[in-house]
């Protein structure tokens, strides 16, 4: 699949930091603003999606493997169930709130909740982009 | 006679029609799609107060610190939780299903249900 | 011909779906009422509005809902994106020859 003309690479190429920090401030003021976890995520995807269809298969691939999408939506998961087992392990509940709460209304505060909804973003943005990739048939190694 | 349940039960009989009229997958899924659109919009219009302000504690009332206040005039927020699970589920069935079009559109060459009938080779 | 039958059914069923919300609903905008049919009990919504930026520690109530209220539903959901990315993958999994 081949890129785009020269102006829709260099304006995809300023805009990408902007679409990222836009995507990970809606993941990080989760508990404060309308948003999350899932919301931000995919707004991550969308960003490194973008690059893609600029840029064409092959200078993603240079960025972002289709292994390491794989790796890191597992990795947001296990974030996912640590953060949960540790309500286990201080000997409450599973999925309970354990971390300190800090005041309300800034952005660290509500406990284990931040972490939750970073793991699920990481989560949800590398679940996207496999789908994108899987169904673009780019996966380790391809039929010779 | 409220405006949004009308539409939103209109959206869904929209989505029937067409999951029930059309002749190509891919139109069947945009069909579900309305469906599940009205689903969301009649959930979400169940739990409106009039004059409600979203349930987000911002604001002036964060500084004075005024919970009873803010409990008293926001809506719902149990269904707008419920239909964010939804949306979510929504979108991994949506992937699912248009992947297997793919499917059925390489092996049998065709996107009408009415003409995969038999299991060829 | 029996198309015809089914598109008067379908409008049938809208009708009847449009009369029964029109009819049988509580009228909108009115939250935390909740008598069906003779019957009233509370909301849970009002209950968590009144507890949950004290208990939870969040300013967002529809966060706290998700995550901590309702927190096996959101995992439930995450175990379902992650089934529908791993039957995606498996579903484009180029073979390889063995020579």
């Amino acid at each position: 699949m081949a890129g785009m003309t020269v102006i829709v690479r260099t304006i995809s190429r300023l805009l990408f930091p902007f679409l990222f920090l836009f995507g990970a401030y809606i993941v990080v003021h989760g508990q404060l603003t309308p948003g999350g976890g899932f919301q931000g995520g995919v707004v991550l995807a969308a960003a490194v999606i973008l690059l893609l269809l600029a840029y064409g298969i092959e200078g993603a691939q240079a960025k972002v493997n289709a292994l390491q999408a794989e790796l890191a939506e597992s990795l947001g998961g296990l974030i996912l169930v640590w953060m949960g087992l540790m309500g286990t392990i201080v000997g409450i509940a599973f999925f309970q709130n354990v971390l300190p709460f800090g005041s309300l209304g800034h952005v660290l505060s509500a406990g284990s909740l931040p972490v939750f909804n970073f793991g699920v973003g990481i989560k949800v943005a590398a679940g996207l982009l496999t789908i994108f990739y899987a169904i673009l048939r780019i996966q380790g190694e391809e039929e010779k | 006679m409220s405006l949004n349940y009308i539409i939103a039960m209109l959206l869904f009989t929209l989505g029937i029609y067409c999951l029930l009229f059309k002749r190509n997958i891919v139109k069947m899924v945009i069909g579900l799609q309305v469906l599940t659109n009205g689903l969301h919009l009649f959930l979400i219009s169940l739990g409106y107060r009039e004059g409600g302000i979203a349930p987000i504690l911002a604001g002036e009332m964060l500084g004075r610190g005024a919970t009873a206040e803010f409990a008293a005039a926001a809506v719902d927020p149990v269904p707008q939780a419920l239909v964010l699970t939804s949306i979510v589920i929504n979108v991994c069935t949506m992937a699912l299903a248009l992947s297997l079009a793919i499917y059925i559109y390489r092996h049998y060459g065709t996107l009408n249900p009415f003409q995969i009938r038999r299991l060829r080779g | 011909m029996r198309q015809a039958v089914a598109l008067i059914l379908v409008l049938a069923v809208g009708a009847l779906l449009v009369f029964t919300v029109n009819a049988y609903l509580l009228p909108f905008g009115t939250f935390p009422e909740r008598r069906i049919g003779g019957f009233e009990n509370e909301s849970v919504g009002k209950r968590i509005l009144e507890d949950a930026p004290i208990t939870t520690g969040s300013a967002s109530v529809v966060t706290s809902v998700v995550w901590d209220y309702r927190g096996y539903d959101t995992l439930g959901e995450a175990t379902i994106l992650f089934t529908a990315v791993c039957g995606v993958a498996m579903l484009f999994r180029v073979a390889r020859r063995r020579a």
